[in-house]
Parts: C-alpha cells; structure tokens; sequence
C-alpha cells in the first residue's frame, strides 16, 4: 500500500475527477461582503438554465463527484434552487451549500432538514453583529442567527458555521466556539484571500503573523474544527493541520462559476486561471484536457523557497494568495510564516497586482431589507 | 438512517460495503465517500478495493482475504478491514 507523501504526490499530478467541486450558482447577491470572493451582486444574464445546470448535475453524477459545495452569490436567490439541489442528491451528488442565511425562514429550514445528502454551512465574519456587520453590512448578523435558529428549531441538525479569519474575527474564536456549541453545530473557519472584492480589504484585514500562530495552535488543539483545508501555509509551524495541505487547484478541486465558466480553484476567479467553459465541451473533458489543468499538474518548482527546511511542510503556500497580491508563483506565500512572503512583498519595487477581469459587483451601496 | 455502530472488527462474521458508500476508481487505488458521516477515505492499493468490493460475496471476511490477497499480506488487509470498518464504510451482519 503507498505511503502518506507517495501520496499526496499523487494528488498533485491530479485526479480522475475532482474530489471537491465547488459551484458558484449565480453572482445575484443581497448583500455586498466587502471581501468577496467571486465580487458578486449582480445576476449574469449568461447564467446556466435550469436544464443545463441539471445537465451538469448528470455529468457530476456520472464522473462520481461525491458531493459539491455550493455558493454564490447568494445561491438561495436562484429561484430553482431548491429544485436544482433536490435533483442533485436524487443522483447521489451531496450538497454542501453556503449561504448568508437572509432566505432561511421557518418554511425553507423545514425544507432543507428533509433533505438527505445536504450541508448547509451559514456565514457570518464576527461573533456580535459589529464586528460582523463590519464587512458583511448592516443588519447581516441577525440575519444569519434568525437562519441558526430556524435551522435549530426544524430539527436540521448539526449545520455549520463558516467564518473568514480577519484581524478582528481571529481574536473572538472561543466566541465562535460557544456560539456552533449553543446549537449543536459545526465550526468552520476559512482563510481571507486578496480575491475578488477581497483583494481591496485584505492588507488591513488579513490576520497579523502572531495571530496566524496563535490561530494554527487553536486549530492544532480541536483537530474537529472544520477548515476545507485553508490553512496548510501555517503547517510549517509544526506538525501538518487536518487536511491534505497541498495547493489542490486543478488538481482536486476547481471551481465552476454561474456561467459555467471553470476556474482552477474558487479564489482564482481571473481570465488567468480559466481553463473552459462546460456549454462547449462539457465538464469532464475541461477537467481532464485543458492546458492550464494539466500543467497544473506538472511538477511544481519550489522556486524562493526551495532552500527553506519547511517546504515539504506548506509546500509554498497559496497561488491566489500570491497571485492577487502581486507575487510571483516561485515567490513565498504573503503569509509566509517565518515572514519570507512579507520580505518578497517588500522587497518588490514595482509591484503588479493583477486587475480583476470578473467584476459583478453592484455600482450603488447595498441595503439589507428585513422581511 | 441507521448506521452500523461496530467498532470491533470480526472477522469471522460477514462484511460488505456499506450502501451509503460511493466507490471511485483512482490510479492509486480509490476514493470512498461515506454519504451519511461524511468521510473521505483513501484505499491505497487495487488490492485493498478488489477485497472491499467482492467482500459481501463471502461468508466472512476471512475467507474473503484468504481468497483475494497473497498469504504474507493477510494480517495488513485485516487491519485495513478493521479500520474501515470503524469508519463505518463497511456494513457488518
């Protein structure tokens, strides 16, 4: 039987079919997070029909993609949304989907809590609405708590609680623990990155070097806590968090987007890491044949970091994360632990932070309506 | 859903696949994927699928390694059965 790092070296030269697929069902947001990831807000009017997005749940199907997460956007906006994942886990196909929470009334939990093969992860960015509001907008904390308690009150079971990790959110984490404890529900924390609308928040909010430690420890002691993976930057402080830590993009997991356009991984949402569209040839021939996935898949050169005794540890850390803020993939990740990404950042003396080529962003400030 | 709660393995009772489990075929060998709990498992080795999968065909699970595995390897397979099974990937009688 192959070894641990035989492994994961098979990981890297990629597989039949993503492990993790996440799908992004449309860019319609109502609320307007200032660290967005795919800069949502607005519909686009090329997105997916009901039959095609069906007609790819029949290709996710049939490739044995075990689950997909899916997000947005704000994905309970699509009107079929609720047709669209009752069709998926007919065929098998898990859902994991994430959600402000603004269209979790008592009738929708109910709905949802009758649904085998589904996930439903509620996102807020602090443990009070301050804190929260901050970047998800006014009245969002609340929003996302009435979304907990109904889920809580229909006997959902353990939902998930998805926080982004910023300078703020980062020091409340035994908050957030006692809050997933209150309803029996799952934590999970994820990393900010420099994508999307992110890419203009990220140098204020992005958690400081002696966070990011004290964050890895927390993580370390709740080996529980859920973290898709996120944070395998911070495995060269010591023994490897959960998780595969690698860079899975293109490899094991891409992104599909509202139009089906497919992305090496959901933070890298720029022409630069598109590798097709799924209304030409259909997924199954993108994941196996576009140029960008399979020289994903070639050998990676370990570039600044190859003298550092903790590659094998983070392995370079995260493309997005050097990409947006204007490294180069060969440079450090700019949350290098032992500081080398800050000194590559620094040491640039022009520095080109790619500009967005996928904005769907609203031009007018966003209200949160109560209903 | 009920789930098989065993977390002792024995071998001498009969064992399958449990039919929450998806089954991907890999270069390395597969991934499971266990629909109720959740759990990604990595069976790393053609072997080690071929027992998993053909594994309700026998009366035990014993006779199942007797009769797909080389001798010198018997006791890594029971273990391997062992492990999944404490995962609940594998159903017992």
């Amino acid at each position: 039987m192959a070894t641990e790092s035989s492994l994961r070296d098979r990981f890297e030269h990629g597989l039949a079919a993503p492990i993790c697929l996440t799908w992004e069902l449309t860019y319609a947001c109502n609320l307007a997070c200032t660290h967005c990831l795919s800069s949502s807000g607005r519909r686009d009017p090329r997105e997916l029909s009901t039959a095609e997005a069906q007609a790819l749940i029949d290709e996710i199907a049939a490739m044995q993609i075990f689950y997909v997460n899916i997000g947005g956007g704000e994905p309970m906006i699509r009107r079929d949304f609720f047709e669209l994942i009752g069709y998926a886990v007919s065929k098998r196909v898990g859902v994991k989907f994430s959600t402000n929470g603004t269209r979790i009334d008592r009738k929708a939990a109910q709905r949802l809590a009758g649904l085998d093969y589904l996930d439903v992860q509620v996102s807020i960015d602090g443990a009070d609405a301050l804190t929260s509001d901050r970047i998800r907008g006014v009245g969002s904390y609340d929003a996302a708590r009435r979304a907990m308690d109904n889920l809580a009150a229909a006997n959902f079971g353990p939902f998930k609680i998805s926080i982004v990790m910023t300078r703020h959110s980062v020091e409340q984490l035994d908050e957030f623990e006692a809050l997933a404890a209150s309803y029996g529900a799952e934590l999970r924390l994820t990393r900010l990155r420099p994508s999307g609308r992110g890419v203009d928040v990220w140098q204020e909010l992005h958690p400081t070097r002696e966070q990011n430690r004290q964050l890895y420890q927390w993580l370390v002691e709740r080996p529980n806590v859920l973290t898709g993976d996120s944070f395998f930057h911070l495995s060269a402080l010591g023994s490897p968090l959960e998780g595969l830590n690698l860079c899975g993009a293109g490899r094991v997991v891409c992104l599909i987007d509202p139009v089906g356009d497919v992305y090496a991984c959901p933070f890298v949402i720029h022409d630069e890491f598109l590798a097709g569209n799924v209304r030409e040839a259909g997924f199954g021939v993108v994941w196996t044949n576009s140029d960008l996935f399979r020289s994903l898949r070639e050998p990676g050169n370990p570039g600044a970091c190859a003298s550092c005794g903790s590659f094998d540890a983070c392995r370079g850390g995260c493309m997005a994360a050097k990409f947006f803020t204007g490294l180069e993939m060969s440079d450090p990740d700019p949350e290098c632990v032992f500081g080398h990404g800050e000194r590559a950042l620094e040491a640039k003396s022009v520095l080109i932070r790619p500009a967005s080529s996928s904005d769907h962003s609203k031009k007018v400030p966003v209200r949160l309506s109560l209903r | 859903m009920s789930l098989t709660t065993n977390t002792t393995f024995d071998a001498s009772a009969r064992w399958e696949l449990s039919p929450h489990v998806s089954l991907r075929d890999e270069e390395f060998g597969a991934l499971a994927y266990h629909h109720i709990n959740r759990r990604l498992v990595f069976l790393k080795s053609r072997e080690l699928v071929n027992l998993v999968r053909r594994l309700g065909e026998f009366d035990n699970a014993r006779e199942a390694v007797d009769a797909l595995v080389d001798a010198h390897e018997h006791d890594r397979y029971l273990v391997a059965l062992s492990s999944l099974a404490q995962s609940e990937l594998l159903h017992g009688d």
